[in-house]
């Protein structure tokens, strides 16, 4: 049996010997599945779009040592409304995730967050500063971090495998995998704000409470107090 | 060698200066005299004269640097230091005006380098100090709207734990505790008390914030309602070369006005710089100008032991140290001009196709990095008094692809067939296919001209300034390490247009293959000497109290690193002179007059690396 049918084949389902070889027995929904995942397993453009050091590495990871054509992804499309990966490869800063969410909010379903590097993932070597978001994950759901300072291009192509694997597993009868064919439009991140500091509206509540009383002498106690 | 021999060695170049214009400034022009600091103090109400005097007068026709130190509990002062050179040669002269904290105000000396309009509003900006007479005093790292002057000594940062790294124990009493937990807000963000956010209303994407009257400099007022376009250009945009933005108003195809907006990839480097220990710096230095780490880490390890020398334990490299990194330095010349190239070709429309080959001969480079550094980009290897490690005798490949051939040679002998065979050849392929090619010299020629007067002015820096007919390359007019031993041509180019910036960095390029066959025999002779100078003091050196703005010629332009030490662990102030952010003052009087399309040529003809535009 071809790898294609074994994965196709429902494993409940019991076949007749002797046909085994060439019969895959299966559910609607499964291999309907099967064929849309590996339709797009293979075609996934991600939107080019460096930021920071990581995206050099990027850059080496698309050219023919590297060779990210084998995954069928070295098509990098400037524009989000073409692309459906969007890597964020580098330090988010405060200014940066405005047209970071921008973006985000223009790609089209379905879309995945691949975070590049530490940066990207956490904050990185530059957390502490004032003009660093701590990791991208504070403003987009991310499905792959990718670690590393920059990560290699080995690195992310496991990371893109990673990706592809995520795909795969992704089932059509299932509403949470696949919340793009529920009914309505997706939730738009909501855009931050660039203020005194940068302002995250889903923040508000947080900010309206702590912002206008001056800080408490101890910032720990307002935490505890807090939970 | 170029004809001007620096006169350091003889008279001191603010004493030269002290001389000639005392007479005229009396009092107002002084000495520094506190210990370890250089240059002249000049009161504020004569900084325009005396500016005007040195350009005029003596020759210091180039700005290098400008910057201001804040000596909160030091005298409560701000002082902006300027870094004055000669496009002759010679070290540079350093001149200090002072102004109170309370009135941090300055007269602007656009008017006399304009080149100094970027970094008086990075000073602005990060400062708070407010410059008299500058044209466009606007943010220009941070967003119009945001709270206080983060370079300030008394500013805090949401994460602010300590003063000074190292910090105490993250790990309290047995439990961690997180940098998110001492906000409220469970991020890094802190905003003034009684900030009320349904009352804000941002400021950050006016026009105004963006710089852009409706008519551009220099355009006369005509009744005739001509209708102006502007153009956003970035920050997401695949020939910006990161995250580069540019507002752009247009008269038709024509460009009027430009104006760079930066700040996207503003990553803190100098406040961070500031809370580390001096070692602890030199990591963050490669993500400066991330395609160059390695010169980068020369310029900063050269500002420090600049700073040690004046102690008295001081021990300068060894040879072998400085023969290593002279290696590094021009390996990373040829890895940045071939990027650029192929960048510059990315951006003329050959998408990626002269990319592809660049990069393979960017990845032998790296792997001899990698095997040298333990790092293909990010290598943290300079040390003060020398490097961190020596040539390995085999380079070994680790990690394996499927196709690679497993490799396993004699790092000398990968080194030479490198320098000697591979690189030549890979750099004739670039100069066969695309000197004559129609699409560059069709697209390059007469394109984004900058003229010898403006590139001085505007303290244009290496590839740009050189084009321009200005040969000018710090490794010859300061010489640094052991270049003055070194045969070697500064490129200099005349027309000052793109074709020519593209040019001169293959003259580069075979300028430093030049210099590489030259460290090669020295590399030999070296073998097994130590690479570093006396023993400990890696990781905590003894820095005395003081100045030193170390500089280095880095592919990009003159990199400089101005530290200030308080004789303590960390760096009292710490500033970097980024190339790609200076060259980006001509930007405008390149672009202006040419159609939009020229844009990204003309950027791309800069060569910039965010990383170091914003920092
Ligand atoms: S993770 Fe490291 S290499 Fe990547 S963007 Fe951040 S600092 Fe640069």
């Amino acid at each position: 049996m071809s790898d294609f049918l074994r994965e196709l084949h429902d494993p409940d389902i019991p076949v007749p010997e002797g046909i085994q070889s060439a019969v895959a027995v299966t559910r609607l929904d499964k291999l309907l599945s099967t064929v849309y995942n590996w339709g797009r397993h293979y075609s996934v453009w991600p939107m080019a779009f460096g930021l920071a050091c990581c995206a050099i590495e990027m850059i080496a990871a698309a050219s023919s040592r590297y060779d990210q054509a084998r995954f069928g992804m070295e098509v990098l499309r400037p524009s989000p409304r073409q692309a459906d990966l969007m890597i964020v490869s580098g330090t988010v800063t405060k200014k940066m995730v405005v047209p970071i969410v921008r973006l985000y909010n223009q790609m089209p379903e379905p879309k995945y967050v691949l975070a590049m590097g530490a940066c990207a993932s956490g904050g990185g070597p530059f957390k502490e500063g004032y003009n660093v978001v701590s990791g991208i994950d504070n403003f987009l759901p991310v499905d792959v971090y990718v670690p590393g300072c920059p990560p290699t291009p080995q690195a992310l192509l496991h990371g893109f495998i990673t990706l592809i694997k995520k795909l795969d597993s992704q089932n059509l009868g299932n509403r949470n995998s696949m919340p793009w064919y529920s009914r309505g439009p997706s939730d738009a991140v909501p855009i931050p704000v660039l203020g005194p500091d940068i302002i995250d509206p889903r923040q508000l509540h947080l900010i309206r409470r702590y912002a206008a009383q001056p800080e408490p002498a101890d910032e720990s106690a307002a935490v505890e107090a807090e939970a | 060698m170029t004809e001007h021999a620096p006169t350091a060695d003889t008279v001191l170049p603010a004493d030269d200066a002290l001389n000639q214009l005392s007479a005229r400034f009396g009092d107002a022009l002084q000495r520094d005299t506190r210990p370890g600091y250089e240059g002249l103090i000049v009161d504020p109400d004569h900084l325009v004269a005396v500016a005007t005097a040195l350009r005029d007068d003596l020759g210091y026709d180039y700005l290098a640097s400008a910057t201001a130190v804040d000596y909160l509990g030091k005298g409560d002062h701000f002082e902006m230091v300027y870094h004055l050179c000669q496009t002759s040669g010679g070290p540079p002269l350093v001149l200090k005006a002072q102004t109170p904290r309370e009135t941090a105000t300055l007269p602007s000396l656009v008017g006399v380098w304009p080149g100094a309009e970027f970094q008086e509003r990075e000073a602005w900006d990060l400062m708070g100090i407010r410059f008299e007479g500058h044209p466009d005093l606007r943010r220009i790292l941070m967003w119009e709207g945001f709270a206080g002057h983060p370079l300030r000594k008394d500013w805090k940062e949401a994460y602010y734990e300590q003063d000074q790294k190292p910090f105490d124990s993250r790990w309290p009493g047995g439990h961690v505790r997180r940098a998110e937990e001492l906000v409220p807000y469970g991020r890094n963000v802190r905003y003034p008390d009684g900030f009320s956010p349904e009352d804000y209303e941002e400021i950050a994407e006016t026009p105004q914030a963006r710089g852009l009257s409706s008519l551009g400099p220099g355009v006369e007022v005509e009744e005739l309602a001509t209708d102006r376009l502007v153009v956003n250009l970035g920050p997401q945009h695949p020939s910006t070369h990161g995250v580069f933005r540019m507002s752009i108003m247009l008269s038709g195809e024509e460009i009027v006005s430009l104006k760079p907006i930066m700040g996207y990839l503003h990553r803190n480097h100098e406040k961070i710089g500031e809370r580390n220990t001096f070692i602890q710096n030199m990591p963050f230095t490669d993500r400066l100008d991330y395609i160059c780490s390695l010169s980068n880490n020369l310029g900063y390890a050269l500002a420090v032991e600049k700073l040690m020398a004046l102690g008295a334990r001081y021990q300068p490299p060894t040879y072998r140290a400085e023969v290593i990194r002279v290696l590094m330095a021009e390996l990373t010349r040829i890895v940045n001009h071939i990027w650029a190239i192929g960048f510059l070709l990315n951006d003329l429309g050959a998408y990626f196709t002269p990319m592809m080959y660049v990069i393979n001969e960017r990845e032998l480079i790296l792997d001899f990095f990698e095997a040298v550094t333990g790092s293909r980009m990010m290598c943290n290897y300079m040390r003060f008094g020398g490097v961190a490690a020596d040539l390995p005798e085999r380079m070994r490949s680790e990690a394996q692809l499927l196709n690679d051939r497993v490799r396993d040679v004699n790092t000398m002998e990968y080194l030479r067939d490198l320098i000697t065979e591979r690189l030549p050849r890979a750099i004739d392929q670039i100069d066969t296919y695309l000197t004559t090619s129609e699409v560059v010299t069709n697209r390059c020629i007469g394109v984004g001209v900058l003229t010898r007067e403006d590139a001085i002015a505007t303290s244009a820096a290496g590839p740009v300034l050189r084009a321009s007919g200005v040969p000018y390359d710090v490794r010859r007019a300061d010489p640094y390490s052991i270049y003055p031993e070194l045969e070697f041509d500064v490129a200099c180019r005349t027309h000052g247009d793109v074709y020519d910036r593209y040019l001169i960095r293959l003259d580069e390029l075979h300028q430093s293959l030049r210099i590489l066959n030259q460290i090669l025999p020295r590399l030999v002779d070296t073998e097994g000497e130590p690479i570093f100078a006396g023993r400990g003091g890696m990781y905590s050196p003894r820095v005395p109290a003081g100045e030193a703005y170390g500089r280095v010629e880095n592919p990009k332009g003159e990199l400089g690193f101005y530290v200030v030490s308080d004789g303590g662990q960390n760096p009292w102030r710490y500033h970097v002179r980024a190339p790609s952010f200076i060259n980006l003052t001509p930007l405008e009087r390149m672009c202006v007059g040419h159609k939009v399309a020229d844009v990204v040529a003309i950027l791309g003809s800069i060569d910039i690396v965010l990383g170091e535009t914003d920092r």
